[in-house]
């Protein structure tokens, strides 16, 4: 028994991975379900959408470090972020534009909004194939860890190492200065009050003077800002890779159902709730079991629920049970 | 200019392109654009089932195209020696214990009344069901992989005469074809109970995930699928090209049509496929329009059209929901079953959404949603882009990087990026055709 090594080894399986990879899909689950609740369709675009702002901050990136320019221990990547932001924002209001906006006129049916967004994702996909190419792309540089399995062990004298990576510090800080920022936007200035009127009731809200035009370009334009720092994140943590961005989506829509689609505060929890399962199902408990069991309980087998090939199904299941159950999500979300 | 005049006029103007291309490039790849025409058209039907007559919106083709393809393989490989007496009736045992637990839950999910108490119970079950299924089915798979992993390596399928492969056709595989359908109308039952009936855009997400499930099982489940070892080598129902090279009277015929036996042998083959193919698309089709004018059919587009109202008169619209999205579904499997055959090999790797969901919804769109006649010709023209806008794209490249200096960084990667241009030309023309035409090219009448 040996409780110790034990919790260090399911912080650094478990807890450090899930916290960031939670974070990103937070992040991600925030943009899916802002589109959802102003522009009231469900955007397939948007892992792409994560792909064209990561793959414009990598561009970037690549520009400062041939230049010589970078952070010392943090990554370059984080100076070239506000870059790819402004390119993402251009992006998706050029997109909004010349396609959505006809939709939105028209009052199409939410269903064709979908399929438009499809066209863009082939698009944006299109695009960021054609730029950067299909392969991994690597842009991190900077210090690889904050805290070393090695040294942690060598201070502590512990037999499991903890490890923090950089990205994954960064990720986290990231995320809640982002997410703090959202919402008191979203609380407490006027353009964020009226996004959320307009949210709650659009003929209320346009009665009372709000343009309909500004509080959709808002959105879009802190869409765009979220996609891009989870699609740089997530790149900076894994790789980058435009593939993996379409990918994201089903976890990233699974997050913003399991906590309410159009539910902020869901989204966050949404995301943390469908990492969390994919990290534990798919973990190889043994490691942790080992030291709580006694010896001769030592279980013989890795002890892993699911192989790793399967996370989709775990988002995917998740998200069926939520549907069957509750399917306005854990917190009260507005669709039924 | 009447309907059938403008119709015609379409379907000839495809059947120019293609013989454009027999002529420019080689007979062998018109007929090959010909055969996966038909298959595409095929898809297109059955997503114009769920799309155009109902209303449904589905993106998980590449699944149920995938659950196709694993009848193929169940139906055409022999079995592996061993392997059943190794593990099969474990692998067994622990899928029905598998599907006994999850019934077992609805069961007391269904009976017992409301409270924490059946919550606990559920969960009890499952947890243990889990444990035993994986306790069984574990080292059933180990065995079975375990024989020799380089070859075979998994259950194999069911065709007695499979070991004969290479020498004959075999009419046996033909059987996958139904098969592959009710595959992927099983799938699509368990999926349409969980997700219809809710927001249009949950079964959209529910079918995105179910997609992806699927092609992670075929890859993953070697004792099945021999995962990402791919299964090759399929039997084909029609005559191998080395049996047509030997047959003095085909070879014959052959010079006497100024062909070389090697040349008329490979287009013999195709022009079966292509045979066998129109006979299942014309089967589909006269079957699709028979729903189409049915009043099973005006009762699906009057829910499309107003589901409250349907519904006020008495309609169910969630079972109607159900039964054609299984129906659909099906003709995507049946479609699925038919590629592996022609490929005779089942790649689990190569299953990306891009190419087996999102292109069938481009055909559907473009060719007209609703009109039966609409989803064949989309089939047959976003097909033919399909193949043809790399080479186009190429071109095009080619024509622009002319002028710049050989070797610069900038005209290799424009080369090189060329194979890109599929995807951003189907999404324009998605986008074009949903912007200004939005009825398709064959509207809905």
């Amino acid at each position: 028994m040996d409780f110790l090594n034990a919790i260090i080894a399911l912080a650094n399986y478990v807890l450090i991975p899930g916290i960031a990879y939670g974070s990103q899909l937070a992040l991600g689950a925030l943009g899916v379900t802002l589109v959802y609740s102003i522009l009231r369709f469900s955007n397939f675009a948007h892992g792409d959408t994560m792909a064209m702002g990561a793959m414009a901050t990598v561009l970037m990136t690549w520009l400062f470090q041939s230049w010589g320019i970078s952070l010392g221990p943090l990554p370059t990547a984080l100076l070239a972020l506000p870059f790819g932001i402004l390119f993402a924002v251009g992006l998706v209001l050029f997109t909004d534009r010349t396609v959505y906006r006809f939709y939105r006129v028209k009052k199409a049916q939410p269903v064709i909004l979908v399929i438009v967004s499809l066209g863009v994702t082939f698009i944006y996909n299109g695009v960021t194939r054609f730029i950067i190419g299909a392969d991994d792309q690597s842009f991190f540089d900077g210090e690889r860890f904050i805290i070393s399995a090695r040294e942690f062990k060598k201070a502590t004298g512990l037999a499991e190492g903890l490890s923090f990576k950089t990205t994954q510090g960064i990720t986290i800080v990231t995320a809640i200065v982002v997410v703090a920022l959202l919402f008191w936007f979203l609380n407490k200035t006027r353009a964020g009050k009226s996004m959320r009127a307009y949210s709650d009731n659009e003929d209320l809200a346009l009665l009372s003077g709000i343009n309909p035009e500004r509080v959709v370009m808002i959105t879009w334009m802190i869409v765009a800002t979220l996609a891009t720092i989870a699609g740089v994140l997530y790149g900076l943590d894994k790789s980058f890779k435009p593939f993996t961005y379409f990918q994201l989506l089903l976890p990233i829509f699974a997050s913003a159902i399991v906590g309410g689609l159009g539910n902020p505060l869901g989204a966050i929890a949404g995301g943390f709730v469908i990492a969390f399962s994919e990290v534990t199902i798919t973990y190889a408990w043994k490691k942790v079991l080992v030291y709580l069991m006694p010896e001769s309980l030592e279980p013989s087998g890795l002890v892993q629920l699911l192989s790793t090939d399967y996370k989709f199904a775990v988002s995917f299941v998740i998200l069926l049970i939520v549907l069957l159950f509750k399917p306005t999500g854990l917190f009260k979300g507005q669709a039924v | 200019m009447t309907e059938t005049v403008r119709n015609s006029l379409l379907f000839g103007v495809i059947a120019l392109l293609i013989l454009f291309v027999g002529v420019q490039q080689s007979w062998n790849s018109a007929l090959y654009i010909i055969a996966m025409g038909l298959v595409s058209s095929i898809m297109a039907l059955g997503v114009n089932l769920q799309w155009g007559f109902a209303g449904l919106f589905n993106v998980g083709i590449m699944g149920f195209v995938a659950l196709g393809g694993l009848a193929a393989v169940l139906i055409g490989m022999p079995p592996t020696e061993g392997a059943f007496a190794a593990g099969g009736v474990g692998v067994i045992t622990a899928l029905l214990l598998g599907a006994g637990t999850i019934i077992l839950a609805i069961v007391i999910m269904r009976r017992m009344q409301g409270g924490w108490m059946r919550t606990l119970a559920v969960i009890a079950v499952l947890i243990a069901g889990f444990f035993i299924f994986r306790g069984i089915l574990d080292p059933s798979v180990a065995r079975i992989e375990d024989i020799n992993p380089a070859q075979y390596g998994y259950l194999g399928g069911i065709n007695p005469d499979g070991s004969k492969v290479g020498e004959r056709a075999d009419l046996f595989i033909l059987l996958a074809w139904p098969l592959g359908g009710l595959f992927a109308a099983a799938a699509a039952w368990l999926i349409g109970k969980t997700a219809l009936g809710l927001r249009s855009d949950y079964l959209a997400i529910a079918t995105l995930g179910i997609a992806e499930i699927i092609i992670a099982v075929l890859k993953n489940e070697d004792w099945l699928t021999r995962g990402v070892k791919n299964v090759i080598g399929l039997p084909r129902p029609v005559p191998y090209e080395v049996t047509l090279q030997n047959d003095p009277s085909f070879v014959e015929r052959a010079t006497s049509l100024g062909f070389t036996p090697v040349e008329a042998s490979t287009l013999w083959v195709k022009v079966l496929y292509i045979l066998l193919f129109a006979a299942v698309l014309l089967i589909l089709m006269w079957m699709s329009q028979r729903a189409l004018h049915s009043p099973w059919g005006r009762m699906l587009r009057a829910i499309r059209d107003n589901e409250v109202a349907a519904e006020a008169m008495g309609k169910d619209v969630t079972a109607r929901h159900l039964q054609v999205f299984i129906l659909g579904s099906a003709v995507c499997g049946i479609a699925g079953a038919m590629m592996t055959t022609i490929d005779s090999q089942l790649t689990p790797g190569t299953y990306q959404p891009l190419r087996f969901t999102f292109l069938i919804w481009v055909m559907v769109i473009v060719g007209g949603s609703g009109n039966n006649l609409g989803a064949v010709l989309g089939g047959f023209l976003i097909w033919f882009l399909w193949v043809q806008v790399e080479p186009m794209g190429l071109w095009l490249m080619n024509t622009i990087t002319a002028g710049m200096a050989e070797g610069s960084p900038l005209k290799e990667h424009l080369i090189e990026s060329a194979a890109h241009m599929r995807l951003l030309t189907m999404g324009m023309v998605l986008l074009l055709v949903l912007r200004f035409s939005p009825r398709g090219l064959i509207p809905e009448k």
